[in-house]
């Protein structure tokens, strides 16, 4: 049933036709009515017999969280920026712990100076948890994705936090019209949660023991070894979903025009502009392809390499930065294809805090590479210059 | 050879008894069959969970398991009847 | 049935084990037990040594509340609360200081929890450092005692007074030196629907300096000196004090601990002394520890 919805409803509502069995959120901006609209649903008894609990931070929900996965429940959050690393601590035990967390992750700038508006300093900063991480263009990916999260998350040969990033505003503001799920597709697609080991009394497991070095470092090779099983599991989910849904969203990237000289890489919802972006500039002779990776973690280095082995100049637009070093994406993107090809890479950190980035100006960016008034190396874009004074 | 390794650091219960503390003590309890009236008050106390009132017969009186005991003398202390003495282990005297 | 393990690694003579299991028995295993880090962690929950025979869960420091609050959450979800009891185990520092965040959520919420606060007045996991609930006159290893300052200035945080003020149905205090008062307390929290806090002293022979074979003569001396009420409030409302027949000094049970040895030769010590007498004191004329003459 297709409705003009905005992008908490259809991801509130998402997370309702997955049957969580607890659900714990604390509220911050630009989330906040994704927990406001699983609240409502609760109060009106929409969610069966899920709990839904306020949290008095992040951190709590997020611990709260721990402690019902471990006994067996279906649980879900959604948080972003400040709230996010607030769960931090608990989430990096989380992967480790093994529960099959989801959550949505509402990507906003961090503080200081503090900002509400978008961008990817949030969710990159978690990059190492052991937690996936897809990143989603628009709200209809994002509604898609929940159960995928689900059921990637809990699969047995898999088994860590998955996390959803939509951008702040740009998406969960955003009016949009979405096919919303059935309950009963969704119900086929994702059976009940039959976790893999819980914490009950007929059968006494301990749970988050401490290893000693003789033993902790075999743990933290399961971690890896199930990001990698991850990569195919996830595959086969993707397929499946765009069976039973016939919405195809790719597999862990997606690229336009593979046969380009120069590629432009990007995450999230300024995709859907740089789509119309690169059309232009096809139309205007230039030999561009788009490249949206949607899976971050695990890290889709063997479709890169193959996606880029012939490109000549890559661009990477960053919306977060390694300060001291250069957008994550980038950093990662180059690693990932070292020794695999030739390509010059232009990295560059634009739209933080919520910077505009209107077409022309991502226009401008590929034009002045295609046109070798760009150097290859790392460069923000889309600031005033500056000088930094003390006061 | 591979070792097995539990999901998430899981583990198994009440694994601990694999793990034999009674080494680790300088003294040892003994208990006085006579004085001992199986009140289990040491029992109670004991924080290795090692000693124990059980029934011999028709006597009942507490009884130490060594391969715990850490020799830590609560159980000596909190007895009503002065039932347990804590004695020195052999390798410790000079 | 074992609900707790022998071949733990606690110190010879440690409180922690004694709580713990007197705790598991009076609930006949039926438990979730909820560990922050801490000792009774470190001691319990190696990876393949785990002393535990209830389900256990350890995630954090300082969120055992959390946790508990989501693992209760889920049992009342899946309807499977009649499995058992969800019980934190959590040290003082866990509670006082850095974890009051989650627990004062827990509490507001009211989840159906028992909370137990292992208190032996320290971080002793770490190597005895101060927390929220040091007495003042301690030395530790972060409030020494020095030519100046006469060990730990301030305190001791009165969490029952703060887990009252939440309105919760149930709070108490024990001690380690009293199981039977432990198991009474235990037994009897677990009625009341919503959260329960029992806070349990604990002493630690290797923080306190004291030796395994006086450790319980040292915990009922902190009760008998009127240090350690043990007290039991029952909808906001104390129910039951455990009396006082001739309430000792509170030299009695300083002079046998090496955290307090220095108060007897420091030029504050007596001042320290006076004050600890002076929170004895107090805490007998608020809770009425002392058992009239005739
Ligand atoms: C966030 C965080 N900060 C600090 C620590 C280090 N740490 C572990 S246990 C502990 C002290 C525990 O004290 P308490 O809760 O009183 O328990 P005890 O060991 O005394 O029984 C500290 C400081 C930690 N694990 N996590
Ligand atoms: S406390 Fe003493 S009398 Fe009671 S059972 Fe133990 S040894 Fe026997
Ligand atoms: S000496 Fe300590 S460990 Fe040994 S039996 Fe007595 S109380 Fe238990
Ligand atoms: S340091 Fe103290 S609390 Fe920790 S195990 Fe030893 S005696 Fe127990
Ligand atoms: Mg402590």
């Amino acid at each position: 049933m297709k409705k003009v919805v905005r992008g908490f409803y259809s991801v509130a509502y998402s997370v309702k036709l997955c049957r969580p069995n607890v659900i714990c959120a604390y509220p911050i901006t630009p989330q906040t009515e994704i927990v406001e609209n699983l609240a409502a649903m609760y109060a009106n008894g929409e969610l069966g017999e899920a709990e839904y609990i306020t949290a008095e931070s992040e951190f709590g929900a997020a611990s709260m969280l721990v402690g019902a996965s471990a006994a067996g429940a279906r649980v879900f959050t959604a948080t972003c920026s400040q709230g996010l690393i607030l769960m931090s601590e608990v989430l990096f035990n989380a992967a480790g712990m093994r529960l099959p967390i989801v959550l949505v992750n509402t990507n906003r700038a961090l503080s200081a100076p503090l900002s509400i508006w978008n961008d990817h300093q949030d969710s990159m900063a978690m990059r190492d948890a052991g937690i996936m991480q897809v990143y989603v263009e628009n709200n209809q990916e994002a509604h898609d994705m929940i159960p995928q999260a689900y059921k990637v998350a809990e699969n047995k040969k898999v088994l860590l936090p998955f996390m959803v990033c939509m951008d702040g505003y740009k998406l969960t503001h955003a009016y949009e019209p979405v096919d919303l799920l059935e309950q009963e597709m969704v119900d086929s697609f994702l059976p009940p949660y039959e976790p893999a080991a819980y914490m009950t009394t007929k059968k006494p497991l301990a749970f988050g023991c401490y290893a000693p070095p003789h033993i902790y470092m075999e743990f933290r090779v399961a971690m890896q070894q199930a990001m990698e099983r991850a990569k195919d599991v996830m595959l086969d989910v993707f397929k499946e979903w765009a069976e039973v849904s016939g919405r195809d969203w790719g597999g862990h990237i997606t690229v336009d025009f593979p046969d380009s000289k120069i590629f432009v890489v990007a995450m999230g919802s300024v995709v859907g502009l740089l789509r119309k972006v690169v059309e232009e500039l096809r139309n205007e002779g230039l030999s561009v392809g788009l490249i949206k990776i949607r899976t971050f973690r695990p890290f889709p280095v063997e479709e890169l390499r193959e996606a880029l082995k012939d490109a000549e100049k890559v661009i990477v637009l960053d919306r977060s930065v390694s300060f001291g070093y250069e957008g994550p994406v980038s950093i990662e993107l180059k690693s990932a294809i070292y020794g695999y090809s030739s390509a010059e890479i232009y990295s560059f950190a634009v739209g933080l805090g919520g910077r505009d980035m209107p077409k022309d100006f991502l226009a401008k960016i590929i034009r002045d590479v295609a046109e070798g008034k760009e150097r290859p190396g790392f460069a923000f874009k889309g600031y005033q210059e500056f000088e930094e004074v003390i006061p | 050879m591979k070792i097995k390794l539990n999901l998430g650091a899981i583990s198994e219960p009440l694994q601990s008894e694999k793990l034999k503390t009674g080494d680790w003590g300088t003294h040892y309890p003994v208990v006085d069959k006579e004085k001992c009236n199986g009140c289990k008050t040491c029992e109670q106390y004991c924080p290795d969970l090692c000693i124990e009132v059980k029934e011999v017969g028709e006597e009942k009186y507490a009884v130490v398991d060594y391969n715990y005991c850490k020799g830590c003398g609560i159980c000596a202390s909190v007895c009503p009847f002065e039932a347990i003495k804590m004695e020195l282990k052999d390798i410790f005297k000079v | 049935m074992k609900y707790f393990g022998s071949g733990h690694g606690a110190c010879p003579g440690c409180g922690l084990p004694i709580a713990v299991k007197t705790v598991l028995n009076a609930l006949d295993g039926k438990v979730f037990a909820v560990n922050s880090t801490g000792c009774l962690e470190i001691i319990s929950s190696q990876y393949g040594k785990n002393a535990w025979g209830v389900p256990y869960i350890h995630s954090l420091f300082e969120n055992a509340a959390g946790v508990a609050a989501g693992v209760e959450a889920a049992l009342r979800a899946m309807k499977r609360k009649d499995e058992g009891y969800v019980v934190v185990f959590a040290g003082d520092g866990a509670t006082a200081d850095i974890g009051i965040g989650t627990l004062s959520g827990a509490f507001d919420r009211n989840h159906d929890i028992l909370y137990i606060c292992l208190d032996n007045e320290a971080y002793q996991n770490t190597g005895h450092q101060q927390s929220g609930l040091t007495p003042p006159g301690e030395s530790t290893t972060t409030t020494p005692a020095g030519k100046v300052l006469p060990g730990k200035v301030g305190r001791k945080k009165d969490m029952i007074s703060i887990a009252v003020a939440h309105g919760v149905p149930y709070v108490a205090s024990s001690s380690v030196g009293y199981v039977s008062d432990i198991r009474r307390k235990v037994k009897k929290a677990v009625k009341f629907e919503g959260a329960k806090y029992i806070q349990i002293h604990s002493p630690c022979v290797t923080g306190w300096g004291i030796d395994g074979s006086i450790a319980i003569k040292v915990a009922r001396l902190a009760v008998e000196t009127g240090l350690y009420p043990l007290v039991e409030f029952e909808h906001g409302k104390l129910t039951s004090v455990r009396k006082i027949k001739d309430r000792k000094p509170v030299e009695e049970y300083l002079k046998l601990q090496r955290r307090f040895r220095h108060l007897f030769t420091h030029e504050k010590g007596k001042e320290m002394i006076k004050l600890l007498q002076r929170f004895a004191d107090e805490n007998a004329e608020r809770y009425g520890l002392d058992l009239k003459k005739e």
